[in-house]
Order: C-alpha cells, then sequence, then structure tokens
C-alpha cells in the first residue's frame, strides 16, 4: 500500500519468526499447561432458532473444556455451526439451554450488560472482517477497549500493543489506510492490548491471501505464547488450525470429534 | 456515564474529522437556523406592527371618559415606571377675527404623543414632517380644515376660550385620529397648560377626557389589571385590540399565516432531523455492536450517542442561531428600501425557541433511534444480518408525535387551528404513502418497458420499498408546504389587494346638509373624484333595551357600555350594501318601510349581548323611537365606505332632521380642490383618511414582508431537508454504483439511472403535493384565513415539474459524488 508497509511488515516478519523459532519451546510449556484450570466451560450448550420450516437447531448439546493458555481450532463446513457456537462461547449470543462456564463465570445467569462486562474484563477478539471503526486511527481502534475498561494508560497501552505487531509507524493512519493485513494486525493488537484471558477469533486469515494469512497466523500464536492467552478459533483453514493444540470439528452443529 | 461522556467527546472529535456526524449537524444547523431566522424575523415585525398599531392609539393604553379622570391614576402609573399624561378635548368655536368655526380644542400634556407621531406642516394640507412633540404654552396647531374655514396662516393669533393662541404650525396628521367619525369637527391641539385660561371646560360643555400610558409590555399589562379594578363606571379602557378594526385585522392575518409558515419550518426540522437520525444510527449499528463486544454496556452505548447528539444540537442551535439572525439581518438590509421605518430591535425569544425546538425535535425524532441503536446486539459482529429488534409501536412514534403536537400547539396556540392543521397532515401522509405505495407497486409493471438507465433507476424504488415510500412521503410534505405557502400566500396578498383598491375614498364628508346634498355632489364630481353612494345620517342615542332603561342596566359589558354612553350615528337604507353581509334574520323589503326595525352590525350584538326581536329603544333628536332587532351584519369596515352600526329602512325616519354623508376619491396632487370645497361648503366636515389608510398600508406591507421572507426561509429549509433525504442513501448507492461500474456500466449509465429514480419520485410527490396542497389552501383559505381562494393551474405545473427537476437535480448533486467515487475504493471498503 504505501512506502512504509513492506518495511513495517518486515519488521513483523522478523518479529514472528524469532517467535515461530521459540515454538517449539514454548509448545511444551503450553503442553504441560494442557494440565492446568479450565478456564472456558461449555454444558450441553444447544441454540435453536425459529425458521419457516420449525425450530431449527444449529449448535447441538455441545459439551467441552477449554484449559487457560490452550490454543483450540474449530473447523468443519460452512454452516456447521462454528461461529454460533464461537458467539455462545463469547457470551455474544445466549444458548437455549445449557451453560457456558468462562474464567469462573457462568454466562447464563449474567445478563447483556454483565457479559459485556466480562468481555471487557477477560475476553478479546479478532474478526474475519477486522471490524474496526472507520472513523478511528489505528492507536484510537487499540485504544478502544482500554477506554471501555476505564483505562487511563490506554494510549501508551495502544502504542506498545501497536508497537508489538509492527505498526508503530501507522498510529494515526484510519483503517481505510491501511492494507488488508495491516487492519488485522491493527485487529490484533486491539485484541490483545487488554491481555485477555481468552482470545476468540472467527476466521482470523479468512480475508486475507495466503502470504499474509501465514504472517498473520504466526503473529497470532507468537502474541498468544508471549501473553499466556487462551485461543479458541474458528477457522476453515486446516493449516492455521493444524497449529493449535488442538482441533474440534462441527458438523450439523455437533462436535464430531473431540 | 462520565466515562460515556468522555468516550463520546473523544470520539466526537475523531468521527467529525472523518465527516460522520457533518450531515447530521448541517441538517439541525440549517433547520435551526430557517426557524430562528423566522423566529427573529416575525419578532421584528410584530414588534413594529405591534408599535405602529399603539400609535394609533398614541399610547399602549388609553383610558376615555366623558368625566374629569382622577390624577390619581397617573401618579401611579409613573410609580410603576410608565410614561403617562392626559389629552383632553372639548368642542368650542374658536375665531380669527370675524371668521369663526366650530372645532374639537384638544389639550395635550408635553410628552404626547407616547406613541407614533403627529405630522405638522408650514401651510394648510401641505406635506407632513413626523414628529414626536406637542404644543408648547400659547401655541396652537390647528388642522388645515380649520386654517382654511379661518382663512389662517401660520402666527395668526387665534381666540380659544377666554385666550388667544398663536398659530405655530399646521396639523395635518395625529396617530389617534383613528376612525372615529364623531371627531367630524376639525381639530385645534393646544398646550394642556393652557386649557384652564381657555376656561372651556364648564359644567355642561361637550368634553371628553383621556390618559395615555406607554411603557414596558408587562408593566402596561399589570398596570391595565390594576386599573381595570379601580375604574370608574363610564371610563373606558382601549388598548391594541380594541383600536381601529383594519388594524387588528390586520395583525390577526399576518400572526395566523406567520404562524403556518412557521409550522412548516417546524416540520421540515423534524423531517431533517429524523432522516439525519436514521442515518446515523445506520452508520453506527457496527459501532456499537463492536464497542458491545468489547464490553460496553447498553446504557454506556446509548450515552455516547445520547452525549454527542446533545453536543451537536447544541453546537447546531448556536450556529444555527447565528446563522438565523444574520440572515434575516441581510434579508432586511436587502429590502431596506421597501421599509417606512428602521424594524425595532428584536429580543431573545427566537434564540429561545430555536434551542426549545432543537432539543425536542432530538427527543422525538432522534432518541427512538437512538434507543434502538442500543439495543443491536453484540453478536453483530460475527452476523452482519442481525440487526437490532424491532421497535415498539409506541416508542417508535409516541416521542415524534408528542414532539410533533408539542410543537404545533406552541407555535399556534389556537385549537381550531391546530385541529385542522394535524388533521388535514395526517391524512396529506396516509395519501401520501398510499401514492408512494402505488408507485412501487406500478414501478415493477415498467421495468420491462424501458431503456436500461431507467430500469436500474426504477429498479431501485422498486427494491427500497419502504425507503423509497419514506422518500415519497418527505418529498411530497416538502413540496406541498411550499405550494401551499405559495397558494396562502398569493389568496391573502390578492384579498388584502381587493380590500384596498388604488382609488379606495380618501376623503369622508359629513354634515352636507339635504338641500346641499346635490350642488356638493355635482361639486366633486366635477372636480373629478370618484364618489361612493350617499347616505342619510342622524345623531341617535340608545336609552333602553327590551322596554329596560339603560342607566338601570347592570350587566353591560364594558365595551357595551362604551357603546351605549356615546352618540351613534344612524342611517336608512333600501339597501343592504356590498360591504355588509347577513349573518342573521332578513333585509327588509319595500314591504317593510316605515316599520320600526333596526339592523345591527356583528360587533354591537357582541357589545349589547342582542338576539334577534330585541327591541331597542333610540332616542333621536329628542324623540322616543322603538324598533325591533330584524338582521345582524358582519360590515367589511376595512373597505373604506361609509357603513354604520346601525342602520332602519326607509319612511321612519325620514323626517328627522338628518345631514348627508359620503366619500370620494380625490387625487392626492389635487388638494387644492378640498380647500376650495370647504370654502363653497363650509358647513361639510371632512375627515381625510389619506392618513390613516397610510398607517393600514404601512401595516400590512411588514405583514407582506414578513410573508415573503419567511417563504424564502422556508424555501430553502425545504430544499436543505430535500438534500438531507438523499444523503440517507447514499452509502448503499456508493456500493451499487462500484458493483455497476464494475460489471461494466458506464459513469453515464448510472448517472442517467439515478436521476431516473429521482425524477419519478419528484413527478410522484410533486403531484400529490399539488393535489394536498390545492385541497390544504382551499380549506385553509376558505375556513381559517376567511379569504377567497382562487384555483391555480401554476400549483399543478410546479408541482409536477419543479418536484420532478427539483428532486433530480438534489439526488445528482447528492449522489454526485458518490457515481464519480472510482468502484475500486468502495468496493475495498474505503
Amino acid at each position: 500500500m504505501c512506502a512504509g508497509t513492506d518495511a513495517s511488515a518486515a519488521h513483523a516478519n522478523t518479529r514472528a519468526l524469532r517467535l515461530t523459532k521459540e515454538r517449539v519451546s514454548l509448545k511444551t510449556s503450553i503442553e504441560s499447561i494442557a494440565g492446568g484450570d479450565i478456564v472456558l466451560k461449555a454444558e450441553n450448550l444447544t441454540k435453536q432458532v425459529s425458521s419457516p420450516e420449525g425450530a431449527l437447531t444449529i449448535v447441538d448439546n455441545v459439551s467441552m473444556d477449554i484449559r487457560a493458555g490452550e490454543s483450540v481450532a474449530i473447523v468443519g463446513a460452512s454452516g456447521a455451526g462454528k461461529s454460533t457456537l464461537l458467539a455462545l462461547l463469547a457470551g455474544l449470543d445466549t444458548p437455549t439451554s445449557g451453560r457456558v462456564l468462562l474464567a469462573g463465570s457462568d454466562l447464563t445467569t449474567l445478563d447483556e450488560d454483565g457479559r459485556a462486562r466480562l468481555r471487557a474484563e477477560r475476553v478479546g477478539f479478532v474478526f474475519q472482517s477486522f471490524h474496526l471503526v472507520p472513523s478511528l486511527t489505528a492507536l484510537e481502534n487499540v485504544m478502544l477497549p482500554l477506554e471501555l475498561a476505564g483505562r487511563r494508560d490506554a494510549r501508551s497501552g495502544a502504542r506498545e500493543a501497536l508497537d508489538r505487531v509492527g505498526l508503530k509507524d501507522r498510529t494515526g493512519h484510519y483503517p481505510r489506510q491501511l492494507s488488508g493485513g495491516e487492519q488485522q494486525r491493527v485487529g490484533m493488537a486491539r485484541a490483545f492490548v487488554t491481555q485477555p484471558a481468552v482470545l476468540f477469533a472467527d476466521e482470523p486469515t479468512g480475508n486475507l491471501d495466503t502470504t499474509t494469512g501465514a504472517r498473520v497466523t504466526d503473529l497470532l500464536f507468537g502474541l498468544n505464547l508471549n501473553s499466556h492467552t487462551t485461543v479458541v478459533l474458528v477457522t476453515h483453514d486446516r493449516t492455521l488450525a493444524s497449529r493449535c493444540n488442538r482441533v474440534l470439528t462441527m458438523d450439523s452443529g455437533r462436535l464430531v470429534e473431540a | 456515564m462520565k466515562a460515556a461522556l468522555g468516550l463520546a467527546m473523544r470520539m466526537l472529535g475523531r468521527e467529525w474529522r472523518s465527516g460522520e456526524l457533518g450531515v447530521l449537524l448541517l441538517a439541525l444547523t440549517v433547520a435551526v437556523a430557517a426557524l430562528t431566522g423566522v423566529g427573529f424575523l416575525v419578532n421584528r415585525v410584530s414588534l413594529a406592527v405591534e408599535q405602529q398599531a399603539t400609535a394609533v392609539l398614541a399610547a399602549d393604553l388609553r383610558l376615555e371618559s366623558v368625566r374629569a379622570i382622577d390624577d390619581a391614576y397617573l401618579t401611579e402609573a409613573r410609580k410603576r415606571g410608565l410614561r403617562a399624561t392626559r389629552s383632553s378635548s372639548v368642542v368650542s368655536v374658536v375665531f380669527l377675527g370675524e371668521a369663526s368655526q366650530l372645532s374639537n380644542v384638544r389639550a395635550v400634556g408635553t410628552e404626547y404623543p407616547l406613541r407614533g407621531e403627529v405630522g405638522v406642516s408650514s401651510e394648510p394640507f401641505g406635506v407632513p414632517t413626523p414628529m414626536v412633540a406637542a404644543p408648547g404654552p400659547g401655541e396652537a396647531w390647528p388642522e388645515s380644515k380649520l386654517m382654511a374655514t379661518l382663512g389662517a396662516k401660520v402666527g395668526d393669533r387665534i381666540a380659544i376660550g377666554a385666550t388667544d393662541l398663536r398659530i405655530t404650525r399646521v396639523l395635518i396628521t395625529r396617530p389617534d385620529q383613528g376612525g372615529n367619525f364623531s371627531d367630524f369637527a376639525p381639530s385645534v391641539i393646544i398646550s394642556d397648560a393652557d386649557l384652564a385660561t381657555t376656561r372651556l371646560l364648564q359644567p355642561g360643555s361637550r368634553a371628553s377626557f383621556a390618559m395615555l400610558f406607554a411603557g414596558d409590555p408587562a408593566v402596561v399589562a399589570s398596570f391595565r389589571t390594576w386599573l381595570d379594578s379601580r375604574k370608574q363606571r363610564g371610563e373606558r379602557l382601549l388598548d391594541i385590540n380594541e383600536s381601529s378594526p383594519q388594524i387588528k385585522n390586520a395583525i390577526d392575518r399576518a400572526g395566523r399565516f406567520l404562524s403556518l409558515a412557521s409550522l412548516v419550518a417546524v416540520l421540515l426540522c423534524a423531517i431533517a432531523v429524523a432522516m439525519a437520525a436514521r442515518r446515523y444510527v445506520q452508520r453506527h449499528l457496527d459501532s456499537v455492536a463492536l464497542m458491545k463486544t468489547l464490553g460496553a454496556s447498553r446504557n454506556f452505548t446509548l450515552g455516547v450517542s445520547l452525549s454527542q447528539l446533545l453536543v451537536i444540537a447544541v453546537a447546531a442551535a448556536v450556529l444555527g442561531s447565528a446563522i438565523g439572525f444574520l440572515a434575516q439581518e441581510w434579508l432586511l438590509r436587502a429590502l431596506k428600501g421597501l421599509l417606512q421605518a428602521d424594524l425595532p430591535a428584536p429580543n431573545w425569544v427566537p434564540v429561545g425557541l430555536g434551542f426549545i425546538t432543537a432539543l425536542a425535535l432530538l427527543a422525538g425524532f432522534a432518541l427512538p433511534p437512538l434507543l434502538q441503536l442500543s439495543r443491536v446486539p453484540a453478536i453483530r459482529v460475527l452476523r452482519r444480518d442481525v440487526g437490532p429488534p424491532p421497535p415498539l409501536l409506541w416508542l417508535a412514534f409516541g416521542p415524534a408525535v408528542a414532539a410533533v403536537v408539542f410543537l404545533i400547539y406552541w407555535v399556534v396556540q389556537d385549537l381550531r387551528i391546530f385541529a385542522g392543521f394535524v388533521a388535514g397532515l395526517a391524512a396529506f401522509l396516509v395519501v401520501l404513502t398510499l401514492g408512494g405505495l402505488l408507485l412501487v407497486r406500478l414501478s415493477g409493471s415498467l421495468r420491462g418497458t424501458v431503456g436500461v438507465s431507467w430500469r436500474y433507476g426504477i429498479a431501485n424504488l422498486s427494491r427500497r420499498r419502504a425507503e423509497s415510500v419514506v422518500q415519497i412521503v418527505a418529498f411530497g410534505l416538502g413540496l406541498m408546504v411550499l405550494l401551499l405557502l405559495a397558494i396562502v400566500r398569493n389568496d391573502l396578498l390578492a384579498d388584502w389587494r381587493r380590500s384596498l383598491p388604488v382609488d379606495m375614498p380618501n376623503y369622508f364628508f359629513i354634515n352636507i346638509p339635504p338641500t346641499e346634498r346635490v350642488a356638493f355632489q355635482q361639486f366633486i364630481e366635477g372636480e373629478g373624484a370618484t364618489t361612493s353612494r350617499a347616505l342619510p345620517m342622524v345623531r341617535a342615542r340608545l336609552v333602553g333595551i327590551n322596554g329596560e332603561r339603560l342607566e338601570d342596566m347592570k350587566n353591560l359589558s364594558a365595551r357595551g357600555e362604551g357603546f351605549a354612553r356615546r352618540d351613534q350615528n344612524i342611517t336608512w337604507q333600501a339597501d343592504l350594501g356590498d360591504e355588509n353581509r347577513l349573518v342573521e334574520g332578513t333585509w327588509w323589503t319595500a314591504s317593510d318601510n316605515g316599520k320600526p326595525l333596526v339592523s345591527i352590525a356583528s360587533e354591537v350584538q357582541e357589545s349589547l349581548g342582542l338576539k334577534l326581536g330585541d327591541t331597542m329603544t333610540f332616542d333621536v333628536a329628542g324623540e322616543s323611537y322603538e324598533a325591533r332587532v330584524a338582521s345582524v351584519r358582519k360590515v367589511k369596515w376595512d373597505s373604506f365606505k361609509p357603513n354604520f352600526f346601525l342602520v332602519f329602512p326607509p319612511g321612519l325616519l325620514d323626517d328627522t332632521a338628518g345631514t348627508w354623508m359620503t366619500s370620494a376619491y380625490f387625487n392626492k396632487q389635487e388638494s387644492r380642490s378640498i380647500a376650495a370645497l370647504v370654502r363653497r361648503f363650509p358647513s361639510v366636515s371632512v375627515f381625510d383618511l389619506d392618513d390613516l389608510l397610510a398607517q393600514v398600508r404601512s401595516v400590512i406591507d411588514k405583514a407582506v414582508l414578513a410573508v415573503q421572507s419567511v417563504f424564502v426561509f422556508t424555501l430553502f429549509a425545504g430544499l436543505t431537508v430535500l438534500l438531507a433525504a438523499v444523503q440517507g442513501s447514499r452509502d448503499e448507492r456508493r456500493y451499487e454504483s462500484a458493483m455497476l461500474r464494475t460489471l461494466g456500466a458506464s459513469r453515464r449509465t448510472v448517472l442517467k439511472g439515478v436521476l431516473a429514480e429521482f425524477t419519478t419520485l419528484g413527478l410522484l410527490s410533486g403531484l400529490l403535493a399539488a393535489i394536498g396542497a390545492s385541497v390544504a389552501g382551499y380549506l385553509l383559505a376558505r375556513f381559517v384565513l376567511e379569504v377567497s381562494y382562487g384555483p391555480d393551474p401554476w400549483v399543478w405545473a410546479i408541482g409536477l415539474f419543479g418536484g420532478a427537476a427539483l428532486v433530480a437535480f438534489s439526488g445528482w448533486l447528492a449522489t454526485r459524488s458518490v457515481v464519480n467515487t472510482p468502484p475500486v475504493t468502495t468496493l475495498r471498503g474505503g
């Protein structure tokens, strides 16, 4: 896109490569974590919606445990219910039955504002279509979750996060002035800036070409290892899924492989 | 909430830099500018009209009596900070050597006149120089007619009662000469200080007394209340509402029309705000869902939006008021030649009006969509098809209806106009909505028969069905009010023009002896004057109603009492006359000649509480006459033709010692023939209407100026709303344009499609607006403004073609940049 893009991407790649080299040893440490506390738990989770043909079950009696520091990929065909499951796990949607325990809190007992509070404190998001606020600069987008959490150090914290994803020279740019890869890196800086307990990612590489997608993936796992965040991602990308500790496959709303 | 406010302010700056809130601010600012511009102008013109009207009384408040008035009133008024003075009048003969003339000697205080100006000259019938002044001690200012009769010139000394006074000026006009024909003897004004030395005030002398008060309106109002409770029997209070009926009619009409015009501006504001708010909500659905995903509560997101809108409202109110003030200043400067005098400075009421209106419109039209916005679920970040849940019906429309009702009633303050306006508006909205739906339905069948651009344009209407109907309703309403203003304005002006024809009588002649009547008429026709019919006139006094003596009646209203205590001029005639309309009873025929019947004006009926069949007893030259009320007439007093409160059938009073009266139009350049007429017929009283007419014309001119200005402001507001409406669909259009151009459509084809869509919208809106405006115009003219209605084919032509052109042009203007955006920029999401 701009002259500075290549330089910052190279910088990010260097960091990502370094992080990749550390992957093996860190993976070992994650495996040791796998025996740790359960940070996300789903019990008999079901989501039905009404349709002209009657009730449609999108998520069907799903149960799972995800431990702190673990990375889990949810894969499956389009319409299998992956995104709906992600929304239920993150408290963006409410289940028809069953319950979700996130960082010790039962989401089904919380109202909308309660779930939002919990997300502000413990959850980060990365989206396929980035979801940056178009009227805010890169820095302001990253500041947003810190401001929502009432943090006074929003600006310095956001600068640091952008530096970590190799975008310290792009802080004043609006989303429309950034390439897709850069926008997703801003999205990741925003997701990690609050040091969340759980990071949910919905097709984080879905809108990116293979090379950019690979760089973003490296960055995602690098940040994940550095901050010991639990990662739950939904993807069609088998390569991305293979880098997770665990892969769950969904078919017609059910987990068929755990 | 503090965090939300802080974030809102930080985001406001950022969003402003990215141009997000520009449309909303523009819509509100223009709306407030239009409203306050109208407000300032109306305010200033109203103040001018009021001042002009109070000038007719020479005061804000006037107390009249046939007995001397207690000085305590003067003391009290002055104690309250009002200006106050006296004006006494006594009928006496004035001498210059051997020449003499019965005159009204008016003694006025040094502060006279408290409102308005006297016009003086150095020669009889000369061009008046306006000034605020009264004669000093030892001075006399006779009227032209008195000067002519006496053969006097400035510098002569005239004898008034027991004293001699020197003529220093000729009185041409005075503000309180009014339309009271009992003043037919020529006047001379002298100083109040000289009244005692004339020794004219003796028991039995024909005198009347007045006290004049003026000052701050609130103080005048409270003083009026005080005076009302203390005034003695026979003392009559007059304020602007009871002064001459012509002025009151002009103010009433102007007030009603300007109220309606303000309402239009208010409604256009509402449309603009609703559209801008809708766009704001559409643009913020994703941001709010994202904020919720990142942890913001519903109240937090609502607080952010509300804070931003409030800041915008305040900014728009300040900016809009400033622009409104400057706009009306500019307009007044541009039209300065039309004004007879500078308008008074406005007060700050319009600014308050601007603020309250901005807040009311936001509360009514922006709050419901904002509440909806705050209900958008967080899951929208994953599923873009998810929007906020459907609004509750009362929440979607309740605040808007409440805001409109509040604003309309606040502006018109009249239940009848309010009801008519609301009913008309509701009916029009239903018709427009049905018409819009019909168009959308029909457009489907047209798609196969037109070229690609029109197909694209019409398909757009069909696909965005709800949006199309909303736009048709908005355009239609905007157009209708503009057309309606034009219709009503034309009818109003035409009616005023009709009521004040160029050759309307400018002189009244009273006291024409029956023996000289024919010669008199021949004389004035020989001078080239146009005359109206001549009518007999007799002085009479009402002495009883339904057999009860008037002095024993306790329940007379103040106005009724004033009427009853004065001598009345009565007439008899066979024909009703063009300026009279029967509202009750029947007019007499030849067989009723000589029967004891009387026809009364509606003002008399209201003042005395009379009904058909009641009997009235009159004293006419010492003889008692009893007559039954046979009919009630509505008199068009502003025709300036001879008309009477009390009319009798021919044959009843013919033998009484009456005189005749007539009116005529004299070219002002030939004022010498008036002087010749006065010398030829010395007993005839000449009443010069020109000054009174000039006052009425001046008031009407000001009202017309206000009407036209309001029209300009409203036109501008309407155009802005049209642009705001087109802006509402910009985002969708940007995407569609990019898609079409990617598929190979030329920029020209896309532009033609846009023009086709907006032209069709404009045509239908224009058609419905022309129908609506014609019907509403008829109803308003007929029942509210009480003027005659003339159908105008231009309304249809302008509605259809003007509407199509206006909407197409606005659409082109607003979508030009959309079409010009390179497709790649849009498809990348830029």
